[in-house]
């Protein structure tokens, strides 16, 4: 359940942004959690609803984007869709790969009033 | 963007229906969660750094023997060495009442519902500590095979141990953790007669997960192993002095 302490640094970027910016309502939070991040998207929507309330993004709606893992493999350069991240390649059969994607836990936007 | 109709034109007139005023103001932000605890974790690096400071996160699920490990690691080095340990539990301040016993200074942290350490916590206990330049300074995380894994805390390496009760397929089922360590203590060795483990299983896993992996097999009640890791960790100090 360390979705809770990640949702506390959420409050903590959109309090700072909401200051930096201006807004004083929250209506929508899109996130980018990549489906390797060792990210559960339900305990967030979990600690969300907890954690927003009495915030400025009290009552907003929650977009999870799942992305997709992808490596890139270091030997013949192929790339292609993972799901865990030792996984070896598909065509040589080179482990680890670089992921180049699917580890990602971001805000991507916020809708303000 | 318009909520009702979704176009990108602030220009038009209002929907007439509907409470809200139909207009809001997307704000990109592209900024990860982890951000905050990777900017304290840079500053205690930075810290250890210019004081030729070794520090090891030590990972594991709770019971894998991490204290007792401490204990007698810090029995052996016998005052050789500086050393500071910081304790992180959810209750209590017994793991850092044993460290003291052993006769190291530690701090403990409560994370009270929080099952990690994070980097902030440990920026104020390793100022509260002030190790001294060289020093070993260990950082014993809550046990937890999951949730410590991305929130790095400044440390040279983390130190992932396993106790062979715990069975051979951890590595496989809970491979961040592997993965983001140097080196696996594969502990309770002494326990392996009672235990139905399978050790070159449970290697082929930890190394499939994670090729560049340490391994050394310890016992905290034996002693097995323990110079093999005072080793390991004498020369990553020393690598740093040069
Ligand atoms: N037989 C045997 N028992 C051990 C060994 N290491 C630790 N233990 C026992 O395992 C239990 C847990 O040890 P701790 O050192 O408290 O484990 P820990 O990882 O610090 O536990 P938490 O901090 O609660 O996560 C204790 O009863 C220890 O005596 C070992 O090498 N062999
Ligand atoms: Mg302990
Ligand atoms: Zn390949």
């Amino acid at each position: 359940m360390h979705e809770m302490s990640l949702m506390v640094s959420m409050l903590e970027i959109i309090e700072d942004q909401a200051r930096q910016e201006g807004f004083r309502r929250v209506t929508r939070v899109t996130l980018e959690i990549g489906q390797m991040a060792g990210v559960d998207p339900e305990a967030m929507r979990f600690a969300f609803e907890a954690g927003t309330l009495d915030s400025v993004a009290e009552g907003a709606e929650l977009i999870i984007e799942e992305t997709l893992g992808r490596a890139r493999c270091p030997a013949c350069g192929l790339e292609a869709p993972v799901e865990v991240f030792y996984e070896p390649c598909a065509a040589c059969g080179q482990a680890p790969q670089e992921i180049i994607a699917g580890r990602a836990m971001r805000i991507v936007s916020l809708d303000v009033d | 963007m318009c909520t009702t109709c979704g176009c990108e034109d602030h220009a038009h007139a209002p929907h007439p229906k509907g409470e809200s005023s139909g207009w809001f103001r997307r704000v990109s932000l592209e900024r990860s969660l982890l951000e905050k605890n990777d900017a304290f974790a840079a500053r205690n690096r930075r810290h250890f750094q210019e004081r030729g400071i070794l520090a090891l996160n030590l990972v594991s699920s709770p019971g894998s023997g991490k204290t007792s490990l401490l204990v007698a690691t810090l029995e052996r080095l016998a005052g050789s060495r500086p050393v500071a340990v910081v304790e992180g539990d959810q209750q209590t301040s017994r793991d850092a009442d044993r460290i003291r016993a052993a006769g190291a200074p530690a701090i403990q942290i409560n994370t009270g519902k929080g099952c990690h350490l994070d980097a902030h916590g440990v920026e104020h206990a390793i100022l509260d500590l002030a190790p001294e330049d060289g020093a070993l300074v260990f950082i014993e995380n809550v046990g937890n095979l999951v949730c410590p894994a991305p929130f790095d805390l400044g440390e040279n390496h983390k130190v992932v141990i396993l106790s062979v009760t715990e069975g051979e397929d951890k590595p496989l089922k809970y491979p961040d953790m592997f993965a983001a360590a140097d080196l696996m203590l594969l502990n309770k060795v002494d326990l392996l007669p009672h235990v139905d483990f399978d050790e070159e299983a449970c290697l082929g896993f930890a190394k499939r997960v994670n090729p560049s992996l340490d391994v050394i097999r310890t016992s905290a009640r034996s002693g097995e192993g323990l110079q093999a890791w005072i080793d390991w960790i004498l020369a990553r100090s020393a690598a740093l002095a040069r």
